[in-house]
This record gives structure tokens, C-alpha cells and sequence, in this order.
């Protein structure tokens, strides 16, 4: 079971209230699919990946980093309870969609590092260091329901 | 995944950006690293204070900051020139190498947060990759 403190459930969601989703959503996936372009293998419907600038002016790539910011932000509102939050969308990328689960870590990474460039100062190493506590518990999660 | 030329433009050019600032950003690398990953506290415990402003992990991060800049300068044969260092982490430190992509990624952070416009993902990409070779060489004389 995972313990918040009172400190760091503030933080998430203050990092949530700070955060531009129409920014940091495309912005960390398309860095992902960039700095690691094996992950593209997911994303054969998406058109245009074929270099840098493609993918980060691609439509349905930003399209799916609200997807995903939107997941995160689901995370963040069930924060005592993120395990069963996403039985689901863990069975989807298990069963459906069929990503490796150390995937999910280089997106999370990702996440960070964006997160870290739109909040300059404020991201303290404390705020760091729970921001990276949540993000280990959504992957926690995501790779719960791999068999 | 060896480093393209156009790699090594990449971080030599980014770097020069880095340079002016680099102690600062090592001691910030390092000590959300420590904050962030606390795992890796387990290598420091003799220097008591290993809050993120602590002047011992301002000093070490701008030391190793400053072994990472020695790095790029001598991208070209990075295994040769590590050699001293390896040992040194093999045989005394005896780092788990595993830390070392720990690190990369607190010192990639940082780069980002220091220079958000010009740390673009091709960028990213390339340091990414440095910051692995370099690793790579500092775990060569491991086993």
C-alpha cells in the first residue's frame, strides 16, 4: 500500500494545477519517440514519424499526449488507490496493445525531464523526488496486470 | 548505439552552452539525485549531510560535472581516456553500474531545466547517447 504524506499529495497536485497539458502531453511523448525511437513500433497508425520534426508536428502524436496526460491526471485524483484505478488500462497495454512494460519507464522519464524545463525553479529537488515517487507507483500499476 | 558525427557535434556544441555553468549543474544533478533516488545515498553515507545544498554534494557534483566536460573534449576515445576513472569505480568505489544511468538522467534533467529552448530532443538524444558511452566506458574495467 502506498503511503502519501501530506507534503507530497500536495505537491502532485500542485505540479497538476502548474502543468500546461496541451504542452507537456505532446511535448513528452513526441521526446520520447525522439530519444528513443524503438517506441515508435506502437505507432504504426500515426503517419508521419520519420524524423524530429515530423513527429512533433505530428497531429496524432500531441493528440495522444492528452491522451495519456489525461491518464496521469486520473492517477493523480485516485492517488490512494492508482493499483486498481488502472486494472484496466493495464490489461489494455497488456493484452490489447501489447507494449513492454520497461516502456513505460522512458515515458515517465520523459515526463520528468518536460515537466522539469516547464517548471524551472519550482521544481525543487523535494518536488522532484515526489514527482518521481508518483510516477514509479503509475508504473507500478501499468505493469500489474503483465502475465 | 555508437555516436554518430553528428552526435559529437551535437554535445560538443551543447556543451559549450553547459560549460559556464556546469559546476552549479552537477551539484544540482547530484544532489536530486540523492533526493530523488534514494537508493543511491547508500554510496555517500560518510559525508552526513546529503541534503540537495549541502556543500559536500555541491563540490562533488561540480567534480563530477567537471569529468564529464574532460569527456566530451576527448569524445573520440572516451574508453582510453576513462581508464584511470574505471579503476577507480571498479576496483575502489565499486558503483553498481546501474547508478550511472541514474545519473545521466538527473544530469539530463537538469540540462533541460537549465536550458529548456536549446535542450531540444535531437539534442536529447545525443547526450542520451554520450551519457551511455561514457557510462559504458567508466564500467569497462568491471569484469
Amino acid at each position: 500500500m502506498v503511503v502519501w504524506t501530506d507534503f507530497e499529495r500536495s505537491t502532485i497536485e500542485n505540479i497538476f494545477s502548474k502543468i500546461n497539458y496541451e504542452v507537456v502531453g505532446p511535448a513528452a511523448i513526441s521526446r520520447c519517440l525522439i530519444v528513443y525511437p524503438w517506441t515508435q513500433r506502437y505507432f504504426g497508425g500515426f503517419g508521419n514519424l520519420y524524423n524530429a520534426a515530423a513527429i512533433i508536428d505530428n497531429p496524432k502524436v500531441a493528440a495522444h499526449g492528452l491522451v495519456v496526460l489525461k491518464g496521469l491526471e486520473l492517477a493523480q485524483k485516485n492517488m490512494d488507490n492508482i493499483k486498481a484505478t488502472f486494472a484496466d488500462l493495464s490489461k489494455l497495454h497488456s493484452e490489447k496493445l501489447l507494449v513492454d512494460p520497461d516502456n513505460f519507464k522512458l515515458l515517465t522519464d520523459c515526463l520528468a525531464i518536460v515537466v522539469a524545463a516547464e517548471l524551472g525553479e519550482d521544481f525543487t529537488a523535494e518536488v522532484h523526488a515526489v514527482f518521481q515517487k508518483f510516477l514509479a507507483v503509475v508504473v507500478a500499476s501499468l505493469r500489474k496486470q503483465y502475465y | 548505439m555508437s555516436l554518430s558525427d553528428k552526435d559529437k557535434s551535437n554535445v560538443i556544441n551543447f556543451w559549450s552552452k553547459v560549460e559556464p555553468k556546469a559546476s552549479e549543474m552537477g551539484g544540482e544533478a547530484l544532489g536530486r539525485m540523492l533526493t530523488a533516488y534514494p537508493q543511491t545515498k547508500t554510496y555517500f553515507s560518510h559525508w552526513g549531510d546529503l541534503s540537495p545544498g549541502s556543500s559536500k554534494v555541491r563540490k562533488h557534483g561540480a567534480t563530477i560535472m567537471s569529468a564529464v566536460g574532460k569527456a566530451v573534449r576527448n569524445i573520440d576515445n572516451l574508453t582510453r581516456h576513462l581508464a584511470q576513472l574505471s579503476d577507480l569505480h571498479a576496483f575502489q568505489l565499486r558503483v553498481d553500474p546501474a547508478n550511472f544511468k541514474i545519473l545521466a538522467h538527473n544530469i539530463i534533467l537538469v540540462m533541460a531545466m537549465y536550458f529548456p529552448a536549446d535542450f531540444t530532443p535531437e539534442i536529447h538524444v545525443s547526450v542520451d547517447k554520450f551519457l551511455s558511452s561514457l557510462a559504458w566506458a567508466l564500467s569497462e574495467k568491471y569484469r
